[in-house]
């Protein structure tokens, strides 16, 4: 029976890594994510023939409510609230990690000190990412909204989490524990995690969330070692390390280092009030939908505006009708436009958008100075050339997309309020800009309707 | 089984893999990928189980079942909000 789950795990590891290799190219994606579930399936239906087990029919139970209220919200959930049910799923994986280490130190059977040290890892890693997910998904739900920030902030969290440590290795030094002791240490571990996600804005929510994704990983990965189960080990190894990875990638999409994320709270420190010349001046719809149904070369500029108005569905409307008109439409997308990489890319395939006309970066700022129309939409700090002219900006030195370049931009806005960052942009002061006040949704609407009575 | 050595082999080459599999993806994959990844960690789901199956007093029960109840939230949610993000990649060119 042994050597049936063993080979069963082994068959569930690889299926996760090809899933994965999968999920990594466009056109094999979609069977990706198939093959990482019938591994999953596969572990989890031989998991009950493990032996000298018991409480199965609770167990059954706890997969069956756990399982159904994940798949009925995970079904209805908008696509533009995709983020926090990741960061909500994530947080639930970390909490289990953490309860696995909660069940086997209270069992106290963990006699070797490299076991005891990895339960104790995988459970301060795993409670943290549990609470800071469940924090980073009350922040983008909307239910916190101001981040929480104080004088002495980091040293506090340094405390605590020196704590959580302090009574971790005493559990592991001392090999015989009280409950009391262990609920100490979940409760400084979980203390952590939301201290560590509270002073976080919310541009800087897609780095924390993926962040907290590699650290519960690395959770499952060390507990595997504990429970001596290597679909474990692999399968959480190779997140942790892929979602370091990923973490990376998006900190340095916006020129920062993962430690200045966590710790030097995003316009926390910047008092200077830069001022720009110049003045905002508005367009009506008509002016502008006139101005795009002539142009030769459209380039529309989404961001976490176009999701909160749901517009993504209207933007491709405007797509056709352009394309149709002869007009080339191409979209740049900002690796941290939204509130996740890649969310912009989601939405406007949710809209049925072909993802070989949408752009990255690198791909698509030669070309902007070229294009006749830029149509930023709900997009601010991404398009912002302080970035790359003002070295007293915060936002200086991320790589933007440089719509200033355009010979035309049109920016669909609701007010002239500031972006996430709360810096003034540069860019809504241009000559070649004209300001189209209203909701996104609207007002690409509106644009459509312009063109159609041309 | 797995000790020492191994453990620490099997952990390294790991690592190397979650490394390779990302380095090379477009933007546009990233949050499906985030998303995919944060299914494949729902593997602790299994170890969940098996804690949960050792249980013996009602405290390590209750925290089992929360453990198996968070872990199958995991699996099952990364499951369907991935599906469901992947089901939008298509090309214009039809087919594939």
């Amino acid at each position: 029976m042994d050597s049936i789950i063993e080979i069963s795990y082994f068959v569930a590891a690889v299926l996760f890594i090809l899933g994965l290799k999968r999920m990594s190219s466009p056109v094999t994606a979609r069977g990706g994510i198939l093959w990482a579930g019938v591994g999953m399936l596969v572990a989890t239906l031989i998991t009950f023939l493990w032996p000298d087990m018991h409480n199965y029919v609770l167990m059954t139970t706890a997969i069956f409510i756990g399982g159904v209220a994940a798949w009925w919200s995970g079904k209805r959930v908008a696509m533009t609230d995709m983020p926090q049910m990741i960061a909500l799923y994530n947080g639930m994986g970390g909490g289990a990690a953490g309860a696995i280490a909660a069940v086997e130190l209270l069992r106290g059977e963990l006699h070797s000190t490299t076991f005891l040290t990895l339960a104790i890892l995988g459970a301060l890693i795993g409670s943290i990412s549990f609470s800071g997910s469940l924090i980073a998904f009350a922040k983008l739900q909307g239910w916190l909204r101001k981040p929480l920030r104080f004088p002495g902030q980091t040293w506090f969290n340094l405390a605590i989490f020196l704590v959580a440590i302090g009574v971790g290795g005493w559990l592991v030094a001392n090999g015989e524990f009280s409950g009391q002791l262990i609920a100490l240490f979940f409760i400084m571990a979980l203390a952590f995690g939301v201290l560590l996600a509270l002073p976080i804005g919310g541009a800087d929510m897609p780095v924390i969330i993926s962040l907290f994704n590699a650290l519960t990983g690395l959770a499952v990965g060390f507990e595997g070692f504990v429970l001596n189960n290597a679909a474990m080990i692999i399968a959480g190894t190779v997140v942790g390390a892929a979602g370091t990875l990923l973490t990376q990638l998006m900190a340095k999409a916006m020129n920062r280092s993962i430690s200045n994320v966590l710790f030097s709270h995003f316009g926390a420190t910047s008092t200077t009030e830069e001022t720009v010349e110049g003045s905002m001046k508005p367009i009506d719809a008509a002016d502008a939908g006139i101005m795009m149904a002539y142009a030769e070369r459209v380039i529309i500029i989404p961001g976490y505006g176009m999701a909160v108005a749901q517009a993504q569905h209207k933007v491709k409307e405007l797509m056709d009708l352009l394309l149709k008109r002869g007009v080339d439409v191409k979209f740049a997308i900002h690796p941290v436009a939204g509130r996740m990489p890649g969310h912009m890319n989601v939405l406007l395939a949710e809209a049925d958008v072909p993802y070989d006309r949408l752009y990255d970066l690198e791909a698509i700022n030669a070309e902007l100075a070229r294009a006749d129309v830029a149509l930023v939409i709900g997009a601010n700090d991404v398009v912002n050339p302080m970035a790359r002219s003002n070295p007293d900006s915060p936002i200086y030195g991320m790589p933007i997309l440089n719509a200033d370049q355009a010979k035309n931009v049109i920016v669909i806005k609701r007010g002239q309020g500031k972006g996430f960052s709360g810096v003034e942009n540069a860019l809504f002061f241009g000559d070649n800009t004209r300001m189209l006040y209203g909701d996104g949704k609207e007002m690409a609407g509106e644009l459509i309707s312009a063109i159609k009575q041309l | 089984m797995i000790e020492g050595m191994t453990a620490l082999y099997i952990f390294m080459l790991s690592a190397f893999t979650g490394y390779e599999v990302i380095s090379r993806v477009p933007v546009i994959l990233h949050t499906p990928l985030m998303s995919g990844s944060n299914f494949v960690h729902g593997i602790v789901l299994v170890g969940a189980m098996v804690a949960m199956g050792h249980a013996n007093t009602p405290l390590e029960l209750v925290i089992g079942f929360i453990g198996v109840m968070l872990a199958a939230g995991n699996a099952v949610g990364g499951y369907v909000v991935t599906e469901r993000m992947l089901e939008m990649f298509k090309s214009s060119k039809g087919g594939n």
